[in-house]
């Protein structure tokens, strides 16, 4: 049952994911326009903009709060502006409901916007030596392939997974994404166009792995006593139950991007719970749900392979048997527990400060019921999750 | 005759020279390489990339992080082999050629290191679980011609040997 604390998701606004070649800004003004007319809100009346930052955009786009507040047109709103690398909307989200829930607001945006570059991610330019991620490409030349290739080798050599194991993620997610006109990949894909698919970062080829994308999200947060007096009703609002940003717990033993090593567990034992179990397991607390209340799910499919670990994560399946899930047709459009109903990275590509605001999004039309072509039939409880760069998880509880 | 001796001198010296790291303090450029971690002198917890200022532990207050060479061999956690050059600041060579990274783990340590492995040593060759060792090879020769080294992850015996 949804607390006075559960905060309303009331409207919510996307400009499509695409390669549009436009500066980030006027993607997320149509986003930022669609979202407040989804929620009937004047832009005069939101108290604090919360904007999720990105890095590619040079000063602009590193104060995203302000940058949309300039291009809606100054109000003296509050503000904050967020970077978390992926978990940067999710940061945003945060920052907006704190402030809501210490009494300093009651109506929020939140916001975040990319434009992206062809090709591999590549560190912020110039010669930063100290900097991790500067080292990991310079010393190592480990991109984010052959990070997302390090586990997805693992799966097969330690749970038997197979490359058409991941496929099948892929297959199951532009299957979906057909379905979503936000999505920028609106083309069903086979496992025989696999076969022709070139391998990045052995074993994943290039349908494996999400593409970088152009596009905007937002929302609009708010009270409940604010959605009461604007709908005269709490019924069918969307809450949001969690929101939880977790850092790592030394000594982290896995693996992560961006790093060269991990911590050692020589002097302190690691702890019971992974770090990617414990951004799920805080978000579960949060709502007071588990995963057997989750109707569908948003995870970040960076890669293929990646899907298949978030089951694991999530607790819908053990460890190692994340494969069944997507072979069985459990995680599929009408199975037991959708991921990625709305096609996922796989078929939207990835715009980082705007992602997990879109996951947000996504999942409120999901349990408005309003997602024609891809949508959950009953779904009541909505679960977004990911992994920004340097230790941000993020995962986001909604319910219905 | 006096200029072409002192430039004899002068090549030789080249030739002689320590190896130049690609990143400084990581490893060792003379035998036997080992990477170099940082040892807290107040928990004994060590880190690799080495680092100072505090104890990566959360329950230890130390500040004094002194050098200590890592075990030499561990064992191949996951592996990779890249087929794509990386982006810049990765220095590839042209035209670029295929190679593995590997994570490979030290038992006494409880630490896992990326690294990349050997030239001419592929995903193929590998295996999880599989002896690795360190090594040192060229990264990349800069526009005056000076090579830079980085450290790799060699296989401690070649497949099919004994």
């Amino acid at each position: 049952m949804a607390t006075e604390r559960d905060l309303v998701v009331l409207g919510a606004g996307m400009h499509p994911w695409g390669k549009w070649g436009k500066n980030f800004v006027d993607y997320g003004l149509v986003a930022a326009k669609a979202a407040l007319a989804d929620a009937d809100v004047a832009w005069r009346d939101i108290e604090f903009v919360a904007g999720a930052d990105t890095i590619r955009n040079g000063y602009p786009g590193f104060v995203a709060g302000s940058t949309f507040s300039q291009a809606m047109g100054w109000t003296g709103a509050q503000i904050s502006s967020s970077y978390a690398a992926c978990a940067s909307g999710a940061q945003a989200m945060q920052s907006a409901r704190a402030q809501i829930l210490a009494g300093f607001a009651d109506v929020a945006m939140v916001i975040g916007a990319d434009t992206t570059p062809k090709g591999f991610f590549a560190p912020v330019g110039g010669e930063r030596k100290e900097d991790p991620d500067w080292q990991r490409f310079h010393l190592l030349g480990a991109t984010n392939p052959a990070f997302f290739a390090l586990n997805a080798r693992r799966r097969i050599d330690v749970f038997g997974d197979t490359v058409e194991d991941f496929a099948l993620v892929k297959v199951k997610n532009s299957k979906a994404g057909v379905g979503n006109p936000n999505a920028r990949f609106r083309k069903e894909f086979t496992l025989d166009d696999f076969a022709g698919s070139p391998i990045v970062s052995d074993p994943l080829r290039l349908l494996d792995i999400c593409a970088t994308s152009d596009g905007a999200a937002a929302v609009i947060i708010c009270t409940p006593e604010y959605a009461m007096k604007k709908l005269g009703t709490l019924q069918g609002t969307v809450r949001i139950r969690a929101v939880s940003n977790t850092t790592p717990t030394y000594p982290q033993v896995r693996l992560e991007l961006p790093d060269i090593a991990t911590d050692s567990n020589s002097v302190v034992q690691a702890p019971a719970r992974g770090f990617k179990d414990s951004i799920a397991y805080n978000a579960y607390e949060q709502a007071g749900l588990g995963p057997e209340d989750v109707s569908c799910a948003e995870v970040y499919d960076l890669s293929t392979a990646l899907e298949l670990d978030w089951y694991e994560n999530l607790g819908f399946c053990p460890e190692g048997e994340g494969a069944r899930l997507v072979r069985d047709g459990v995680t599929a459009l009408g199975g037991s527990k959708p991921v990625n109903a709305s096609g996922g990275l796989a078929s939207f590509g990835e715009a980082i400060p705007a992602q997990a605001i879109a996951q947000v999004c996504e999942l409120t039309w999901q349990l408005q019921g309003r997602s024609d072509g891809h949508q959950v039939e009953n779904a009541k409880v909505g679960l977004a999750i990911n992994q920004g760069l340097f230790g941000h998880g993020s995962c986001t509880i909604l319910s219905v | 005759m006096q200029a072409l001796s002192s430039d004899t001198t002068t090549l030789q010296n080249v030739t002689t020279t320590e190896r130049i790291p690609a990143v400084e303090g990581w490893f060792t450029t003379s035998e036997p390489y080992t990477l170099i971690g940082a040892k807290c002198t107040g928990c004994g917890t060590v880190v690799f990339p080495p680092r100072s200022g505090s104890c990566p532990s959360p329950d230890c207050d130390g500040t004094e992080l002194e050098p200590t060479p890592l075990s030499r061999k561990g064992k191949v956690w996951s592996y990779t082999e890249n087929h794509y050059a990386p982006p810049p600041p990765y220095v590839a060579a042209e035209p670029f050629e295929p190679y593995a990274l590997a994570a490979v783990e030290l038992e006494a340590e409880g630490i896992v290191i990326l690294g990349q492995v050997a030239t001419g040593v592929m995903a193929a060759d590998l295996s999880i679980g599989q002896e690795v060792e360190v090594d040192l090879q060229v990264l990349y020769r800069d526009d005056e011609g000076v090579d830079h080294w980085i450290w790799t992850w060699a296989p401690s015996a070649p497949k099919g040997s004994a």
